[in-house]
C-alpha cells in the first residue's frame, strides 16, 4: 500500500482497521515533500509538530477501537491565505513574512476537528492575486506534470501538492477562478462552493464579495467529503449562509439519467484551444451517453465578465489591503521618521508588482469622478451576468464548460502582460461574480500529456448536482 | 491615454503607496491598457439595471429575501442577529494582540510621531 496515493476514505479506513497509523501517513507525506518539493515549491511552511500531535491523538482513538471521524488521519495542506494558529501565514506576501495568527480559520478548525492532519501551508500568488503562482513573493510553484509549466493560480501550491501526492487533500480559495483553474492545470479536482456556503472567517481577504474557500482533491468523492466537513453557518462570518448542508457524499451515486445539462456557445468561441475543445466535447458526449439531455443555453454577457471582475475585485482589494500599514502585524520599513512615511515605505517594500497594480486600479475605480463610470458600472453589469445564469438555470440543472481555454502555459509566458494573464480566467470569473458553485475535474490530456479540465456550474446551494455530474463523468472515464 | 502621470501620483497618494519612478511609468502603461479593455463595458446600456453589491440577495432562498420596500441596511434585515453581550468568543488577550506588532511596548502599538511641529 502506497501511503501517499490513498483517497480520504482509504486513508481513514486504513487507520481505523489498524493497517497503518495516522503517524505513518503523516511521515510518508513529509518524506514525499522532502523528496519532491525542492523542485515543485508547493509548501511555504511545514507544521510538523501540529500534524504529528494530531496523528498521535487519532492513533490513540483507533487503538481504543473508537469510531474515527470523517478525515481521521488524512494529511491535508492549507493555502497560505487561511489563518492557522501558531503557524506562520504569509498570503504569499513579504508584508506578512513573520505573521503568526493567534487563531484558526473556521474551515481549518473544522477540518482538524474531523481528524485531519495539518501538514503545512501552501504557496500561492501574493494575496491570491494571479493565475500562475508566479506572483508569490517567495518562489514560484512548478507544475508537477511538467516542471517548465505553471501550476495555475492563485492556489497553485494547493493544486500541485495534491497532484504530486504531497497531501491527500488541500484547501484553496477562489475569487476569480483560483481553485478551478489550477485544478485544471494540475489534473486534480477543484470545487468552488456557493458564495456563503463555507465560512470566510480567518481567510485573508482579497475581494470580500467574491472570496470562496473550497477543496482540492484527487477524487470527486473526496471533494464531497471535505465540503460536507467545512460547509455551514458560522456566527463569525455574517455572510456564511444559514442554509442546511446536505449529505453530498450520500447523493453522489444518484443517477444522472434525465438530467438537463446546458452548453453555452459563449464558452466555445475563438480563444478556446483545439485540444481542450475536443476533450470537453467528448466529455459532453459521455454525459449524453449516460442519459443526460444536452440543452443549448446562452450566457450573452460572458464577454463582459473579465472587465467587470477586474473593477470589482480590485476595488474591494484596495480597501481590504489598506490594513497592511506596518502597525499591528504587517512588515514595517526601517528608518522611517514620520507616520505617513512609515505607511508608504512599508507598503512599497511589502507588496509585489501585481498587488500594487491592483490596489492602484481599484483605488482609481473608486476615486471621486470615476466611481460611477467604473465601480458602479461594473456592479450593474454584475447583475446582468448573474441574470444570465438565472435565465439559463430555468432550463437546465447544470452547465458544462471548459475550465480554461488552454492547458498549463510555460513559466514566464504571460508574466509581463497583465491583461493576457487576466484572460486565463475567462471561463471561471463569471461564477464568482454570480456566486454560483463550480467544479473542475480532469477530462483528458493534450498530446504533450498536460491535463485538461471540465467545468460544471450549478445553481446556488446546489453543489449536490454538480458533484453528481462530476462523479458520473469521473466514474465513466 | 486616459490616465496621466498626475493621476498616477494622485491615486498612489490615496493608496498610501510611494512608488519609484520606474514603477510609476509601468503603472501608467498598465492602467491605460487595462482601462482600455475595461471600456467595452460601455457597450452595455445599464441605465435600468440595479447594481449588485453582494450575492446573498440573489440566492432565491427563503431566509435571504431582501425587503425591497426598505432602505439601506434595513433591506438586509435577515443578516441581523441579537447582540451577544459576552461576545462570540473571548477577545484576544492584550499580550497576544501585540505579539505580531513590529514595535510595541507592554500596552500599545508604537509608531513614529503623528504630529509634526
Amino acid at each position: 500500500m502506497s501511503l501517499t496515493s490513498l483517497t480520504i476514505d482509504d486513508a481513514r479506513s486504513a487507520v481505523q482497521k489498524r493497517e497503518t497509523t495516522a503517524y505513518a501517513l503523516a511521515e510518508a507525506h513529509y518524506a514525499r515533500i522532502q523528496k519532491e518539493d525542492g523542485q515543485i515549491g508547493a509548501y511555504l511552511t511545514l507544521s510538523k509538530d501540529r500534524a504529528l500531535e494530531q496523528a498521535e491523538r487519532i492513533d490513540r482513538l483507533a487503538a481504543e477501537g473508537k469510531p474515527l471521524p470523517a478525515l481521521a488521519g488524512v494529511p491535508v495542506g492549507i493555502k497560505d491565505v487561511m489563518s492557522t494558529r501558531g503557524v506562520r501565514t504569509t498570503a504569499g506576501s513579504k508584508s506578512l513574512d513573520k505573521y503568526i495568527p493567534p487563531y484558526d480559520a473556521t474551515a481549518v478548525a473544522r477540518l482538524e476537528a474531523a481528524g485531519a492532519l495539518l501538514l503545512g501551508k501552501l504557496n500561492c500568488d501574493e494575496f491570491a492575486m494571479g493565475s500562475s503562482n508566479e506572483n508569490s513573493a517567495y518562489h514560484p510553484v512548478r507544475n508537477p506534470r511538467d516542471l517548465t509549466r505553471v501550476p495555475g493560480g492563485s492556489s497553485g501550491g494547493a493544486a500541485a501538492a495534491v497532484a504530486a501526492e504531497m497531501a491527500v487533500a488541500t484547501l484553496g480559495s477562489d475569487t476569480g477562478g483560483s481553485i478551478r483553474q489550477p485544478a485544471s492545470f494540475c489534473g486534480v479536482v477543484g470545487l468552488m462552493p456557493t458564495y456563503g456556503r463555507v465560512s470566510r472567517y480567518g481567510l485573508i481577504a482579497f475581494a470580500s464579495s467574491l472570496d470562496h474557500i473550497g477543496p482540492m482533491t484527487k477524487t470527486v468523492k473526496d471533494a464531497a467529503i471535505v465540503l460536507r466537513t467545512i460547509a455551514g453557518r458560522d456566527v463569525m462570518d455574517s455572510t456564511s449562509a444559514d442554509v442546511p448542508v446536505p449529505d453530498y457524499v450520500a447523493e453522489l451515486d444518484k443517477p444522472v439519467r434525465g438530467m438537463k445539462l446546458g452548453v453555452a456557445k459563449e464558452y466555445f468561441g475563438d480563444g478556446l484551444g483545439h485540444e481542450v475543445r475536443q476533450a470537453v466535447e467528448s466529455a459532453i458526449d459521455k454525459l449524453k451517453s449516460l442519459g443526460c439531455e444536452i440543452v443549448p443555453v446562452s450566457l450573452p454577457h460572458t464577454p463582459y465578465a473579465i472587465p467587470t471582475y477586474y473593477l470589482i475585485a480590485t476595488a474591494e482589494a484596495s480597501s481590504n489591503l489598506a490594513r497592511y500599514d506596518g502597525v499591528r502585524y504587517s512588515r514595517r520599513a526601517s528608518g522611517v521618521k514620520t507616520l505617513s512615511e512609515m505607511y508608504r515605505r512599508s507598503r512599497d517594500e511589502g507588496f509585489g508588482a501585481e498587488v500594487k497594480r491592483r490596489i492602484m486600479l481599484g483605488t482609481y475605480a473608486l476615486s471621486a469622478g470615476y466611481y460611477d463610470a467604473y465601480y458602479l458600472k461594473a456592479q450593474r453589469v454584475r447583475t446582468l451576468l448573474a441574470r444570465d445564469f438565472d435565465e439559463a438555470f430555468r432550463k437546465v440543472d447544470a452547465i458544462v464548460t471548459p475550465t480554461c481555454p488552454t492547458a498549463a502555459f510555460r513559466l514566464g509566458e504571460k508574466s509581463n502582460d497583465p491583461l493576457a494573464m487576466y484572460l486565463a480566467d475567462i471561463y471561471t470569473v463569471t461564477a464568482d461574480l454570480a456566486g454560483i458553485p463550480g467544479i473542475s475535474i480532469p477530462c483528458g490530456e493534450t498530446k504533450e500529456k498536460l491535463p485538461i479540465g471540465l467545468q460544471i456550474l450549478g445553481k446556488h446551494f446546489d453543489e449536490s448536482t454538480i458533484l453528481r455530474v462530476a462523479h458520473a463523468c469521473e466514474q465513466a472515464a | 491615454m486616459k490616465v496621466t502621470d498626475k493621476d498616477v501620483a494622485y491615486v498612489a497618494d490615496l493608496a498610501n503607496l510611494a512608488l519609484t519612478d520606474e514603477e510609476r511609468a509601468g503603472m501608467l502603461r498598465d492602467l491605460n491598457s487595462i482601462l482600455e479593455y475595461i471600456d467595452r463595458l460601455n457597450e452595455l446600456d445599464t441605465s435600468k439595471v440595479p447594481p449588485m453589491a453582494q450575492v446573498s440577495d440573489r440566492y432565491g432562498v427563503d431566509q435571504y429575501v431582501v425587503d425591497q420596500s426598505k432602505q439601506g441596511s434595513e433591506r438586509f434585515a435577515y443578516a441581523n442577529r441579537e447582540d451577544i453581550l459576552e461576545g462570540l468568543r473571548k477577545s484576544l488577550p492584550h499580550d497576544v494582540a501585540l505579539e505580531n506588532a513590529p514595535d510595541a511596548d507592554e500596552e500599545f502599538f508604537r509608531v513614529p510621531k503623528v504630529i509634526e511641529r
